[in-house]
C-alpha cells in the first residue's frame, strides 16, 4: 500500500508530477489551479529528484519550454485553467506536429473570456476537437477524485511516451480544490540521460561524431510529404482509439436510460443514480475516463442492450452531448442537462431533468 | 605545364579555406547577397572550432532562417514564431551540461517573442541568441519590423514609417543589454569580410561564455541586409545598410563581461 495523505487534487498532481519522475514543470500561475505549482515551489523536487520547476513568464511561454525540452526527450509537465490553456493552443499544435510527448492539465473554470473562477466543463471541445489549428488530438483524461488526478499523471506520461503525444488531464475546479484521502504511487526514478539517449533516439540531445543529427519540426514546405506526415498522424490517432478507450459502467445491467458523464458531473451523476433508482427508475451511469480517444464502441453496446435514451450531463451548454449523438447515431433518444458558467448542478437537478427532458419529454 | 589538372590542384597541402562540416551539403534557400547564410556559416565554425558539435542543440525561428536546422548540421528545433528563447530555456534547463542558442530574426524576437526575449534575458539563462536584424520581415514578402527605421519603405509602410502612428524603431539590444541577466550584449555586422571576421570573434565570445558557465544570455545582434526585402541589388542593400541602418543600430560590444561598455 501505496503512502496514503489528504490532499488537494491540484497538490495531489504536483505530488505525482515528482513521483512519476517528470524532469521538468514549467508553469504560470492561475486559479484555480495555482497550488500545482505552489505545492511544486514548496516541495523543493530539485532536492528530492532532481526535477526542474521554473515560473514562466505566461503560458505561452511554460508550453514552449515544454515544447523545447519535450524535444530533447525529457519527461515535462504544465498545468493551467481555461484562458491559460487557450494561450497554450499553438504551442500544442506544434507538439503535435512535432510528435512530442508531454501531460499537461486543464482545471477548467467558466468562461467565455475571463468568466469566472468557479468551475466549468466548457473547454470540452477545445480539449478532444483540437483546440489550436491543424487536424490533430491529444489523449483527454477526465478525474472525477483526488486519487486520479495523482494517478493520471503516472499513466498520462506511460502514453505520452508510447504514442509520442500530449495527454491532457481535463480536471475542473471541483476535483482540482477538494480534498480527498489519496494513496500515492511509490517514487519511479528519473530517467539517467543515458537512458534517455537510448530509449528516444528521436530526442535532441547533441549529435554524436557519424550519427544523424536530429530535428524536431513540425514543418515542411512538400506538401505531399505534409500529407503523408498527416496520414501517419491519423493513423496513430486510430490505433490510440482502439487500444486506449477507458470507461467505467455504474448500474448499467438493467439500465433503460444512461447518464453520461465525467469528472465532477460524473460523481454528481452517480449520487443521482441512487436518487433515481430509489423512485424505481432504471438508470445507470457510464462514466468517461478517456475523452478522446470516446468510448462509441460502449455506447452501442448500451443501444444493443435496449438503452432508450442518453442524458449528458455535463458543465457546460451542450458539448460532449454532440459526440453521445453521434455514437448514438439516431438508436436512441439523447440529450443534454447541465448548469454552466460556474454553476455545479445538485443530483436533484439532475434526477429532475431525467424525469423531464428524458422520460416525459 | 599545360597538363596540370583540377586534381593535381585539390590536395590537402595546398587547403587554404574549407566549408565547416557543421553546414549540410544542402543549397542555401536565402537570396544571392542575403547576410543570413554567412551568419550560419560563422557560427557553426565557431562551433566547430570550439568542438561542441556534440553537445550543441540549436533553436530555429519562423522568419527566413526557419529552415535554419536544413543548413546547421547539429541536433535542432524548430520554434513558434517567437518562442526560441522559452524553447532554449526548457532545453538548457533540463540539459545544462549542453550548449543551447536561438537563431532569430527581428519581427521573431523583437515583435512576437518580446516577452519570451526579455525574460530568458532577465532570468540569466545560460544561452546564446543569434540576433539578425534586417529592419523587415523578410520571410513574408518585406512587410514593417519593429526594427524598420523611421521613415523607410516596407509593403505594410508603403509611404515609410511614421513614427507617430507606427511607432519608432525598438532597440532591442540596448534594452536587453539594461539587464542583469545578460552577461554579453554586442552588435555586429557580416557584409564585409573584417566585419564577418569580428562577427565571429564575438559569437566564439558568446559561446565560450557558455561553456564557461558565465552567469547569463550571451546576446549577439547582426545588422544584415534584405536585398530582396529592401527592394535593391545586394550592393546597394549593403552601401544603404551602412549609410543608414549603422548610425541608428551602432556597431560594436555594449556589455562585456557583465559590465555595461557603452
Ligand atoms: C504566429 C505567427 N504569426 C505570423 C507568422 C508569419 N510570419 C512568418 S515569418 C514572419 C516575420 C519574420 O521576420 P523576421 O523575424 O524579421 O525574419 P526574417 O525573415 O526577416 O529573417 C511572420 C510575420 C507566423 N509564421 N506565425
Ligand atoms: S528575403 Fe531578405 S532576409 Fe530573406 S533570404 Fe531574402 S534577402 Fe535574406
Ligand atoms: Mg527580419
Amino acid at each position: 500500500m501505496g503512502e496514503l495523505k489528504l490532499m488537494k487534487g491540484n497538490e495531489a498532481m504536483a505530488e505525482a508530477a515528482i513521483r512519476a519522475g517528470a524532469d521538468a514543470y514549467f508553469g504560470y500561475p492561475i486559479t484555480p489551479q495555482s497550488e500545482v505549482i505552489e505545492y511544486l515551489m514548496s516541495e523543493k523536487p530539485y532536492e528530492r529528484t532532481g526535477m526542474v520547476v521554473l515560473q514562466a513568464e505566461s503560458e505561452v511561454a511554460a508550453i514552449n519550454m515544454v515544447y523545447g525540452a519535450a524535444g530533447a526527450g525529457k519527461k515535462v509537465m504544465t498545468s493551467s485553467s481555461s484562458p491559460g490553456v487557450s494561450l497554450k493552443q499553438e504551442g500544442l499544435s506544434y507538439i503535435a506536429g512535432a510528435e512530442l510527448p508531454c501531460v499537461y492539465a486543464n482545471v477548467v473554470r467558466g468562461g467565455p473570456g475571463l468568466g469566472t473562477i468557479q468551475p466549468s466543463q466548457a473547454d470540452y471541445f477545445q480539449s478532444v476537437k483540437g483546440g489550436g489549428h491543424g487536424d490533430y488530438k491529444q489523449i483527454v483524461l477526465a478525474p472525477a477524485s483526488v486519487q486520479e488526478m495523482a494517478d493520471f499523471v503516472k499513466i498520462g506520461f506511460e502514453l505520452a511516451f508510447k504514442y509520442r503525444i500530449a495527454v491532457l488531464i481535463l480536471s475542473d475546479g471541483v476535483i482540482g480544490q477538494m480534498m480527498e484521502k489519496v494513496e500515492l504511487f511509490d517514487q519511479i526514478p528519473r530517467l539517467t540521460d543515458a537512458e534517455i539517449k537510448e530509449k528516444y533516439p528521436w530526442a535532441t540531445t547533441g549529435k554524436a561524431k557519424g550519427t544523424e543529427r536530429r530535428i524536431i519540426t513540425s514543418l515542411d514546405l512538400d506538401s505531399l510529404k505534409m500529407e503523408k506526415h498527416n496520414h501517419h498522424l491519423q493513423a496513430k490517432y486510430k490505433t490510440i482509439s482502439e487500444n486506449e478507450v477507458r470507461f467505467e459502467l455504474f448500474d448499467c445491467e438493467d439500465a433503460e436510460y444512461v447518464y453520461v458523464a465525467y469528472g465532477s458531473s460524473a460523481r454528481i451523476a452517480q449520487k443521482s443514480v441512487q436518487l433515481a433508482r430509489k423512485k424505481g427508475i432504471k438508470v445507470g451511469l457510464l462514466r468517461l475516463i478517456s475523452l478522446f480517444p470516446f468510448p462509441t464502441k460502449q455506447i452501442q453496446v448500451l443501444c444493443d442492450q435496449g438503452v432508450k435514451g442518453f442524458l449528458a450531463v455535463e458543465m457546460s451548454a451542450g458539448q460532449m452531448v454532440e459526440d453521445v449523438q453521434l455514437a448514438v447515431n439516431g438508436r436512441a433518444k439523447v440529450a443534454h442537462y447541465g448548469r454552466f458558467g460556474g454553476i455545479v448542478h445538485s443530483p436533484e437537478e439532475v434526477e429532475n431533468a431525467l424525469e423531464k427532458i428524458m422520460i416525459g419529454g | 605545364m599545360a597538363d596540370i589538372t583540377l586534381n593535381d590542384i585539390i590536395k590537402p597541402e595546398n587547403l587554404v579555406y574549407e566549408k565547416t562540416r557543421l553546414m549540410t551539403d544542402k543549397e542555401l534557400s536565402y537570396c544571392p547577397g542575403c547576410g543570413h547564410g554567412t551568419a550560419h556559416r560563422i557560427t557553426m565554425e565557431v562551433i566547430e572550432e570550439l568542438g561542441m558539435e556534440e553537445i550543441t542543440i540549436g533553436v530555429a525561428p519562423v522568419g527566413c532562417s526557419v529552415l535554419a536546422y536544413e543548413f546547421m548540421n547539429i541536433d535542432m528545433t524548430q520554434a513558434a514564431h517567437g518562442r526560441a528563447p522559452a524553447v532554449a530555456t526548457g532545453i538548457k534547463r533540463v540539459w545544462p551540461e549542453k550548449i543551447v542558442f536561438t537563431y532569430q530574426g527581428d519581427g521573431d524576437l523583437a515583435a512576437i517573442g518580446t516577452a519570451e526575449t526579455i525574460h530568458a534575458c532577465n532570468r540569466g539563462e545560460k544561452i546564446v541568441i543569434i540576433f539578425i536584424n534586417n529592419g523587415i520581415y523578410g520571410m513574408t514578402g518585406g512587410q514593417m519590423a519593429p526594427t524598420t527605421l523611421p521613415g523607410m519603405k516596407s509593403s505594410t509602410s508603403p509611404f515609410g514609417r511614421d513614427v507617430e502612428t507606427m511607432g519608432n524603431p525598438l532597440k532591442i539590444t540596448e534594452l536587453v543589454a539594461q539587464l542583469p541577466g545578460t552577461y554579453f550584449v554586442t552588435r555586429q555586422a557580416v557584409h564585409t569580410p573584417a566585419a564577418v571576421r569580428k562577427a565571429k570573434k564575438a559569437i566564439r565570445k558568446a559561446f565560450e561564455n557558455q561553456r564557461d558557465k558565465k552567469p547569463g544570455v550571451s546576446f549577439v545582434e547582426i545588422v544584415s541586409n534584405c536585398n530582396s526585402g529592401w527592394k535593391m541589388t545586394p550592393n546597394d542593400s549593403n552601401t544603404w545598410m551602412v549609410e543608414n541602418m549603422f548610425p541608428y543600430y551602432p556597431m560594436g560590444d555594449i556589455k562585456v563581461d557583465g559590465v555595461m561598455v557603452k
